[in-house]
């Protein structure tokens, strides 16, 4: 009875752990998606340049060398963000807005296809060029702090252990959370880009730029994607195609949150944490991921609009 | 011979590929052949629901990965051969679209192309947990063509390109059919599909079972022709971005797009991986994925429909553009005398009896115990300010909204809480405030659309939609493109979408709104010859000059609920509707 509670207690930690990195991760997308409604395919793999430029930050760059072992990480992430946010900038600008935004109109599904292809093929030369680049070796970031746990207990002869990476990753990603909510909330940027999203014919009458507006969205979901990424690679190795891995849980998560909804994107992940995580207890290791789908596809049917989404449709 | 034309040239590529294919004996590019027609049949299986419906879904590895697994495992564990397996696998394929778009139907837009995400990957994982990680068909040496194991990997080509013939057709006898247009008209306006009689859920269901038969179907091919399965080569994430990125590449919503994309992408694809991967792996998937943004970029909307844009303009440039003259007398309608109707005795038929009906939203109370009787060949103008509740009401007598309580008796029968088709069927027509055309479609195939509900052939659905294009005086412009039109040119679309079935109420929902005095009084006259015709019609108006003209009866709505009912001479000076209308200091000026 006391090993059945502390199993659950045990995957009940590890789930809210790896749920708050996950949340982080669908935040990255569900801002993008709840600015643009667009379906980037190739976010997995954003995360994925995300994972290699913490990597390579930490190692070859002396992030390693003037901040050590333990620290040096978590530094190497914080600065792969905004590499990865000008990254994205980039990419909005040459390529997706080409087929999103205000010029979608006259095009068929409002751009959606093209969309859609156009982010498959940013996601081929991205997986494939990471693959030319840094081989198809498996890497991972190694921090002593991975393969050391606090012990919480024991109570009434039960104890969690908590990975301390793992542990120092949820602070760091519920810390960018709440920076993000307070941008997105409080400033006048976060403001253009909830009326962009929000009614974009309408923000463009009031003088919003959509189109800068959706711009930044995509920087700031990559930068925030990249960090998630980062954190996820000092716990899992990682390798050129991890990317399609992660870009299911990061829809799945968006979509159960309530597509358009930033907080509902981070609580869509953090279930999706907890149910791979809980789903041990009852289901063989295998069926883990099926767990996750099964579960995904039973919230929607009962609320299609996701816990925080809204419908409305005017006739 | 109009089918002829249509099929002549996919018969001719299809013996010129036949032949191509007969002159290739490097046993690897033959293979290439045969790869190409597989698929562009799965783009055509994916096309079929989401090229032709909008409802884009991301799982169509679901059906592929069935069928091939049906094909593998029914050969290793009941040694049944591929010629009984494969149609298996297409029964179980469709079964398969049944099971999952029923629920799945639920969802819209991008909610139903992400769910449909989760079924291969759910499936993936089960199959691996099962222990089919690889399954390998045994070789059957003993017999071989029944076991469709061919000593000539040509017999492949030939058995695909034959597959891919009949996909064709099927596809072509879609598009031409009712079952297209009723898709089609899903895609543009879901909504404005059911409330014109088509039952959306059902023609959905039917699509994505056929889709995922023939994807079923060509998954099982597959398996006999590679002879090796895994969950990830059938069920992965890749295949299911396959027949998107060939029926995108090529184009949606056309029997051609996935053949195009087909027959350049596989290609391409698979001589650089023998070419370039072999030197420098991945550089293949670097300039496959360069290739597709470069065209993407350059043709948005797929190749089939920037080739068809470009010889468009240019056959549009050589011929003479219509005379303004031209454009202008079609556009023009023989203004009506409003002769005066006699108006409608109060002892007809009762037609539409709506009894307490209610309906909340949270705690807003939007309609409210509203009763009111419509008898035969009757003009009911509903009015109210704005939030009143009008419209909701018409959405709780077309079926859009259920109510909470109440009843809506049509001819005696309550039909309240039914569906807008159902509802359509049993004799209500309507119009929306906000226009919901097809705006792709031309105003004729608008009009055609409405008439399924009622029309048995297609001969008769063009017989009527003409009949109702005549009423609405359209005549002229039947074959101009929703997109083109004006707004009045839209509402009398509309209008006679709403005819095309037949109603025997017809339920205009502010069908004067953005039209200026002339044009609201072309409308005006339209209606009324609606009326003299026999139709009993519901209004909803704002614009009083118009309204007092044209109704025998008022009903004033104001938070919900019936304040005034009516005719137009007492209804104008009641001192309540003047209230709801102007506010309380207004009443004092009104003439008693």
């Amino acid at each position: 009875m006391t090993q059945a509670l502390e199993s659950f207690l045990q995957a009940l930690t590890a789930g809210l752990l790896i749920g708050s990195v996950y949340g982080l991760m669908c935040v990255g997308l569900g801002l993008i998606f709840g600015v643009m409604r667009v379906i980037n395919f190739a976010h997995g793999d954003f995360m994925m340049l995300g994972m290699y430029a913490v990597f390579y930050l930490f190692t070859a760059f002396g992030v390693q060398a003037a901040f050590g072992n333990a620290i040096g990480p978590f530094v190497a992430i914080l600065l792969a963000g905004p590499l990865l946010a000008a990254f994205g900038y980039a990419i909005h600008l040459a390529l997706i807005s080409r087929v999103s935004g205000t010029r979608t109109s006259s095009l068929e599904g409002e751009g959606h296809y093209a969309q859609l292809i156009l982010t498959l093929g940013i996601a081929l030369v991205l997986q494939n060029g990471v693959l030319i680049v840094f081989g198809s070796v498996l890497a991972s970031i190694r921090t002593p702090l991975s393969s050391s746990a606090w012990e919480f207990g024991p109570f009434f002869d039960m104890s969690v252990f908590i990975n301390k990476a793992r542990g120092v990753d949820a602070i760091v990603s519920l810390v960018t959370m709440t920076l993000l909510t307070l941008l997105i909330t409080r400033s006048r940027l976060g403001k253009s880009l909830r009326a962009a999203a929000d009614n974009p014919t309408a923000a463009t009458y009031m003088g919003i730029d959509v189109d800068r507006a959706h711009r930044v969205a995509f920087a700031l979901g990559t930068g925030i994607t990249a960090i998630a990424g980062g954190l996820l690679a000092t716990n899992y190795p990682f390798h050129p195609f991890v990317g399609l891995e992660y870009v299911i849980v990061m829809y799945a998560g968006v979509v159960l949150g309530g597509m358009g909804s930033i907080i509902g994107a981070f609580w869509g992940g953090m279930t999706i944490g907890l149910v791979q995580q809980m789903s041990t207890l009852v289901l063989p290791t295998q069926l883990q991921n099926a767990a996750i789908f099964v579960v995904f596809l039973l919230i929607i049917f009962f609320r299609p609009q996701g816990f925080f989404g809204r419908m409305v449709e005017r006739t | 011979m109009r089918a002829l034309r249509t099929l002549l040239p996919v018969i001719v590529l299809a013996v010129l590929y036949a032949a191509v294919s007969l002159t290739v004996t490097n046993s690897y590019y033959q293979l290439i052949l045969t790869l190409v027609p597989v698929w562009a049949i799965f783009g055509l299986s994916w096309n079929l629901l989401s090229g032709y419906t909008g409802l884009i879904s991301f799982g169509h590895a679901a059906f592929f990965g069935i069928g091939a697994y049906v094909t593998a495992l029914g050969q290793i564990y009941l040694d049944l051969p591929p010629w009984v397996l494969i149609p298996i696998a297409a029964m179980l394929g469709g079964i398969a679209g049944l099971l999952i778009g029923f629920p799945t139907f639920r969802l819209q837009g991008h909610y139903f192309a992400l769910a449909m995400l989760a079924y291969p990957l759910a499936i993936l994982y089960v199959f691996e947990w099962l222990g089919f990680q690889e399954v390998t068909l045994p070789i059957k040496r003993e017999s071989p063509i029944a076991y469709m194991q061919f000593g000539d990997p040509r017999s492949y080509t030939l058995l695909a390109l034959a597959m891919l013939f009949a996909t064709i057709l099927l596809t072509l006898l879609v598009e031409r059919s009712r079952f297209g247009m009723a898709l089609l008209a899903i895609k543009q306006n879901e909504a404005a599909a059911e409330a014109a009689g088509i039952n959306t859920l059902a023609w959905k269901l039917r699509a994505i079972a056929l889709s995922g038969a023939i994807a079923g179907a060509i998954g099982g091919f597959y398996a006999v022709v590679l002879l090796v399965v895994t969950p990830q080569s059938v069920f992965g994430m890749l295949v299911s971005a396959q027949a998107l990125t060939v029926a995108m590449f090529g184009g949606v919503g056309t029997v051609w797009g996935p053949v195009i994309g087909s027959a350049i992408l596989i290609p391409l694809a698979e001589t650089l991986n023998a070419e370039a991967g072999s030197r420098i792996p991945g550089i293949q998937g670097v300039i496959f994925g360069l290739a597709i943004i470069c065209v993407i970029l350059l043709a948005p909307e797929g190749l089939f429909w920037k080739i068809r844009d470009l010889s468009r303009k240019r056959s549009a440039s050589s011929s003479p553009a219509p005379s303004a003259a031209q454009v202008h007398s079609t556009a023009e309608i023989v203004p009506f005398k409003s002769a005066p109707r006699e108006r409608a005795s109060a002892a007809g038929d009762v037609i539409l009896d709506v009894r307490n009906l209610s309906r909340s939203f949270g705690g807003l109370k939007a309609v409210q115990d509203v009763s009111f009787k419509l008898r035969r060949n009757e003009i009911l103008g509903i009015i109210g300010p704005n939030g009143a509740g009008k419209t909701t009401l018409f959405n709780l007598l077309n079926g859009f909204l259920k109510p909470d309580a109440g009843e809506v008796l049509i001819d005696g029968r309550d039909m309240s809480g039914r569906k807008p088709h159902e509802l359509c069927e049993a004799g209500i027509g309507r119009t929306f405030q906000v226009m919901r055309p097809f705006l792709r479609m031309s105003v004729f195939d608008n009009v055609v659309v409405g008439t399924y509900v009622r029309a048995e052939s297609d001969v008769e659905a063009r017989k009527l939609a003409a009949d109702a294009i005549a009423r609405v005086g359209l005549s002229d412009i039947a074959d101009r493109v929703a997109g083109e039109l004006t707004t009045k040119e839209l509402r009398l679309t509309e209008l006679a979408r709403a005819l095309a079935g037949q109603p025997r109420i017809l339920l205009l929902d502010e069908t004067l709104a953005g039209l200026g005095h002339d044009e609201a009084n072309e409308v005006v006259a339209v209606i009324q010859r609606l009326a003299r015709d026999g139709m009993t019609i519901a209004i909803i108006e704002h614009t009083m000059q118009a309204m007092v003209r044209l109704v025998d009866s008022f009903l004033v709505l104001d938070h919900g609920a019936v304040i005034v009912e009516g005719e137009p001479e007492t209804v104008t000076r009641d001192a309540r509707v003047i209230e709801a209308y102007l506010g309380k200091k207004w009443v004092a000026y009104a003439p008693h």
